[in-house]
């Protein structure tokens, strides 16, 4: 583990999200995959669920009263599996694995073979639905865990995702979390070039959920975020956290070409150099 | 058949409260007395289907078994990528409830005939699949199902075979059911279409060809062996189903005989091959315009343990829409 982390307790949140971003871009890299643009995004925010907010035992993963982590936007599995391996659910060698002939781990990520994954997603849209089912349940036994599900702001294009946020705010699911991914870049232009979203802090107000819009690679405010859950009793919150795509790497940052493109040879060397010197 | 459904679901939600019970807004006046008897059981999610299977699935994660109900195909087709990667892949112990198979609701139109469902649930992985010809299959399939792991699909439609159960007959999932003994011809069913199925074998009797009357109330897992039987010991195989032709539960025959090298000496499919309907009507007569009534099985029946060269209609398949 490039962090030593203990396995229980409070982490270095910082220092797991850098891990995040190094295991994700050598992982990309060596798998010919793309999406690393989107793993840059969200590393903070996994940081942060990772180290300090979820409730999870890497030497019982299936714990039943774990609290649920659900990467709706399944194409950044990368990122996931690094915390998953940071955190000592498996060695983190194994992320070698990633995207190669015969692995357990693809690009998408999958709970098949890999331990602490919730569930598996990739085709956007689903998790946010998964995640007010688990967070009904757990309501009509009395509420032993939260759910968390990370979603990207390109998903919310998605019917389906407004079918969740109607449902969950019905319901008054106030174990369940939403965070966006903000990072306002789709994968084939800006969300506002491709499909409007804003207001869209108001959109979620108006279905019922309560708001919480955050700096989503500021340690601090996320950390205040989502430990401050439900923001409001009886309601779902959604924490959109405004992120750039690429974060870390000057060159991927809000660079719609990075959602796809694969790091090779010296542009790997130099994304590695900056993600290394970062403190 | 949702009336023997409904009713035997209630028995088991009585008995075990992990049981729930989600609508997309569909089953006015069906699912009242469930509603009221188990409150924290029941769940209409609105009308929205993708969101219905995906809840579902977050339920049956915690460790509940989860029924989904709604109409042809929008407990199916409308959120078929949220029952392949939801529900079947995850395992879940999901048990999709379609009523109205096949022209169920003739008179409403295509949106609401559901005749590709067979072929296209039978081909996700992992998923048991269910579509029962009488009230007693229906419950005891409601049963099973319940206590199957996984995801399962349950077809149901608006016309039955009555109760086809001999005295103490137990249930096997998987299992062909024969329900009529003859050695001149085998008639295979799926579905409420069994009835007519029944009754053509009783009119083909009348003019001295016994035929054996199958039930294949499970499409998956199949019994292969029961069938492989009917292709040594009769003149020949014809399915009837009330969906289309391709890869249902025709094509299954066809695929599970020539792959065990059990092949019927003569084969046909009963079944839709006409494309999209053109017309509606009631049930008993869209199966009458497009070939799968007591008439249409009894003349086919007929010309096949006759040995008389049959035209097959087959030609037009793929093309006609």
């Amino acid at each position: 583990m490039l962090t030593g982390l203990t396995k229980r307790g409070d982490v270095d949140t910082r220092a797991l999200a850098k891990s995040i971003r190094i295991h994700a871009l050598r992982m990309t890299s060596a798998g010919g995959s793309s999406h690393v643009g989107a793993v840059l995004s969200m590393a903070d925010i996994l940081g942060v669920l990772y180290g300090t907010i979820l409730r999870v035992d890497p030497q019982a993963p299936n714990w039943p009263d774990r609290d649920r982590f659900i990467l709706s936007k399944g194409h950044a599995g990368a990122g996931v599996y690094a915390a998953l391996a940071e955190r000592g659910f498996f060695p983190a060698e194994l992320l070698r694995a990633h995207c190669q002939d015969g692995s357990a781990f693809s690009g998408h990520v999958s709970h098949k073979g890999v331990p602490g994954v919730e569930l598996s997603t990739g085709s956007l849209g689903h998790g946010l639905s998964v995640g007010t089912g688990m967070g009904y349940d757990t309501k009509l036994d009395g509420q032993a865990f939260r759910v968390f599900v990370l979603v990207s702001d390109g998903e919310c294009d998605e019917g389906s995702t407004w079918e969740a946020v109607l449902f969950a705010a019905h319901h008054r699911l106030d174990n369940v979390v939403a965070i966006v991914d903000y990072n306002k870049i789709q994968s084939l232009a800006s969300v506002s070039e491709t499909l409007e979203l804003e207001p869209f802090g108001a959109k979620w107000v108006s279905f019922g959920w309560s708001v919480v819009e955050v700096k989503g690679h500021d340690h601090d405010a996320l950390k205040q975020a989502l430990t401050l859950v439900p923001a409001e009793a009886g309601r779902p919150t959604v924490i959109i956290a405004h992120t750039t795509k690429g974060k870390g790497v000057s060159f991927m940052e809000n660079a719609v070409l990075w959602h796809y493109r694969t790091a090779k040879g010296e542009e790997f060397e130099r994304a590695m150099a900056e993600l290394e010197d970062a403190p | 058949m949702r009336n023997a459904f409904i009713a035997r679901l209630s028995t088991l939600a009585a008995r075990d409260d992990r049981i729930m019970l989600l609508t997309g807004d569909l089953g006015f006046g069906v699912l009242t007395d469930f509603a009221k008897s188990y409150p924290r059981q029941f769940l209409n999610v609105g009308v929205a289907e993708q969101n219905m299977t995906g809840v579902a699935t977050g339920l049956a994660l915690g460790g509940r078994t989860v029924f989904t109900y709604s109409i042809a195909n929008f407990p199916t087709l409308r959120c078929l990528e949220q029952v392949r990667n939801d529900a079947a892949y995850h395992d879940a112990n999901v048990k999709i409830v379609a009523i109205g198979g096949g022209f169920s609701y003739g008179a409403l139109g295509m949106s609401h005939h559901a005749t590709e469902d067979l072929a296209i649930l039978r081909g996700i992985p992992g998923i048991t699949v269910v579509s029962p010809g009488c009230l007693w299959e229906v419950e005891e399939a409601t049963e099973t199902l319940a206590s199957t792991p996984g995801t399962c699909y349950l077809r149901l439609d608006k016309s039955d075979a009555g109760r086809t159960n001999r005295p103490r007959e137990h249930f096997q999932l998987g299992k062909v059911r024969t329900l009529r003994s003859g050695r001149d011809v085998t008639l295979l069913a799926t579905g409420g279409i069994l009835g007519v199925t029944l009754q053509a074998a009783e009119r083909l009797a009348a003019d001295g060809i016994q035929a054996r009357v199958l039930s294949a109330h499970t499409i998956r897992p199949f019994d292969a062996e029961t069938v492989f039987q009917a292709c040594r010991e009769t003149a020949g195989i014809i399915t009837v189903e009330e969906h289309v032709v391709d890869g249902g539960l025709g094509g299954l025959v066809a695929e599970t005989c020539l792959e065990g090298g059990v092949v019927p000496r003569a084969f046909h499919r009963i079944g839709l091959r006409a494309g999209f309907v053109s017309v509606v009507g009631s049930q008993e007569y869209l199966r009458a315009h497009y070939g799968m009534d007591v008439a249409a099985i009894t003349a086919r029946a007929s010309a096949m343990v006759r040995g008389l060269p049959q035209r097959t209609p087959d030609t037009k398949v793929g093309l006609a829409r």
